[in-house]
């Protein structure tokens, strides 16, 4: 029997695919942030990723393959997870009993922040193209196109809904992921938890804080 | 009443099935005159000797040493298995921890490894199957050893007794959102992995025990912590993560059998 074939083996992957886009979504923002420095130093970051060929499809090859691992198998343990219990409680736990929400809702932000990835993509990857020219290279202008959806008050407020249920999701699923792999130690643990939280705040403040500086900047 | 004997009237919502196939319901039943010294037990006590003289069934509910040493009661109090107490079995319950005029639901532990059998009765046999696959350890036949031959190191005995005050009570599985027995499970395994004895069958029994629990019915952990705030005995989230350990590292060890003893 190998790993795969055991839900525990199963949980492990889906955590450790978690993880790879944990890490992502981190780079992701970070490098988005040059948005704050100016339309020449986004776009000239934008094209020095697309012109590397080996790490542009390297990386949407891990991406997507561990997004897909993290979907199936994140479905899959629900509905298992989901027959456990066939007759609901009557009352919910409450008091010191309780659990965070974030934990115990994971497939439902989960859902949404693979439909709003899927959104994204058409937005900004396949989204309209123009081009301007730095230094005698021409490359796609996705400052302009950025702005442009930035301006949009409907799209910003889902994304920024969006964005904050990405950062809920990280907020249990980071330092859940270290529970998984079984690192759980009295002395590192209290740490790793508080680590995930900040964590998560960072990645949400730093994606949300772009599409309010075009809009702050743009009247 | 004088003060040391404070009663109070507790409305109860309590369910009710006849049998494992039965749909069950909820019945509502005012008790009046509750000491706040009764334990919750001895509050279901009364409410069926008062069921009783109205000619009803008794609600049954499992029980047994009434001191929150043997798992055997369970019943899920306002959402809570084991009632809103943290560090506490449904028998150590009082009262006294209730308001008077108080609203309180009583449900069975629900999981479909634990069905229920009547009223608020469930079957647990689901956790005698886990530790059948592994819960043992390999000894010598003859006289037993001096306990002094095996030397164990303070901080290790006491990792392994944490684990090993599990009671097997199930409030793990009834408070998980997803059903899951992963500490009843880990606390089993953990409890065994730690000491020297257990040392001979390490690898096949997390292997067993994992197997055997994902065959039953339980759901899987997702790392909400909800097992660990029920918990009457407190057995940590930690002992989850020392069994993943031990199963990643077992299964990746393990050998297809008819390699075992092929050479």
């Amino acid at each position: 029997m190998s790993l795969i074939q055991s839900s525990m083996g199963r949980k492990l992957i889906m955590g450790v695919c978690g993880g790879v886009w944990a890490l992502f979504v981190f780079g992701h923002m970070a490098g988005n942030m040059l948005i704050l420095v100016g339309a020449e130093a986004y776009n000239k970051y934008a094209h020095a990723i697309v012109t590397n060929k080996p790490l542009l499809y390297g990386t949407e090859v891990a991406l997507l393959s561990t997004l897909v691992f993290h979907v199936i198998f994140g479905v899959v343990l629900t509905l298992k997870n989901k027959s456990a219990r066939e007759q609901k409680y009557a009352m919910t736990p409450n008091g010191e009993k309780r659990t965070s929400l974030a934990s115990r809702t994971m497939i439902y932000h989960g859902t949404i922040i693979l439909f709003f990835i899927v959104y994204h993509l058409i937005t900004f990857k396949y989204g309209k193209e123009t081009f301007v020219t730095y230094d005698g290279v021409q490359m796609r202008d996705l400052h302009s196109l950025v702005v442009e959806v930035f301006q949009q008050p409907a799209y910003v407020m889902g994304y920024v809904v969006c964005l904050m249920l990405l950062g809920w999701h990280l907020s249990h699923g980071v330092s859940s992921l270290f529970q998984t792999m079984g690192l759980n130690h009295p002395k590192h643990t209290p740490c790793i938890k508080m680590l995930g939280k900040v964590y998560a705040v960072v990645v949400t403040l730093g994606f949300i804080s772009q599409p309010l500086y075009v809009i702050m900047t743009s009247f | 009443m004088s003060e040391i004997h404070k009663t109070m009237t507790i409305h109860l919502k309590i369910w009710r099935q006849k049998s494992p196939n039965d749909q069950g319901h909820f019945i509502e039943h005012t008790a009046k005159n509750v000491s706040e010294h009764m334990s919750f037990l001895e509050l279901m006590d009364v409410v069926n000797q008062e069921l009783i003289l109205k000619g009803d069934d008794a609600i049954e509910f499992d029980h047994d040493c009434r001191e929150g040493i043997c798992g055997t009661c369970s019943m899920v109090i306002n959402g809570n298995p084991h009632g809103p107490e943290k560090a506490t079995t449904t028998c150590q319950l009082h009262m006294r921890k209730f308001k008077d005029g108080d609203h309180i639901t009583v449900e069975p532990f629900r999981a479909k490894a634990f069905p229920v059998v009547k009223d608020l009765k469930v079957d647990r046999t689901a956790f005698d199957k886990i530790i059948t696959s592994g819960g043992y350890v390999s000894v010598n036949t003859g006289s037993a050893q001096d306990a002094n031959n095996i030397p164990i190191g303070k901080h290790t005995a006491d990792l392994a007794f944490e684990v090993a005050a599990c009671i097997g009570c199930g409030a793990c599985v009834a408070a998980c959102v997803n059903g899951s027995a992963a500490l009843f499970t880990s606390a089993k395994v953990s409890h065994m992995a730690l000491l020297p004895q257990g040392q001979a069958e390490r690898e096949q029994r997390v292997l067993n025990m994992v197997r055997t629990m994902e065959s039953l019915g339980f759901g899987n952990c997702s790392n909400t912590g909800a097992c660990e705030l029920s918990c009457p005995k407190e057995i940590p989230l930690e002992s989850i993560a020392r069994m993943n350990r031990e199963f990643y590292c077992a299964e990746v060890k393990e050998r297809p059998e008819k390699e075992i003893g092929g050479f």
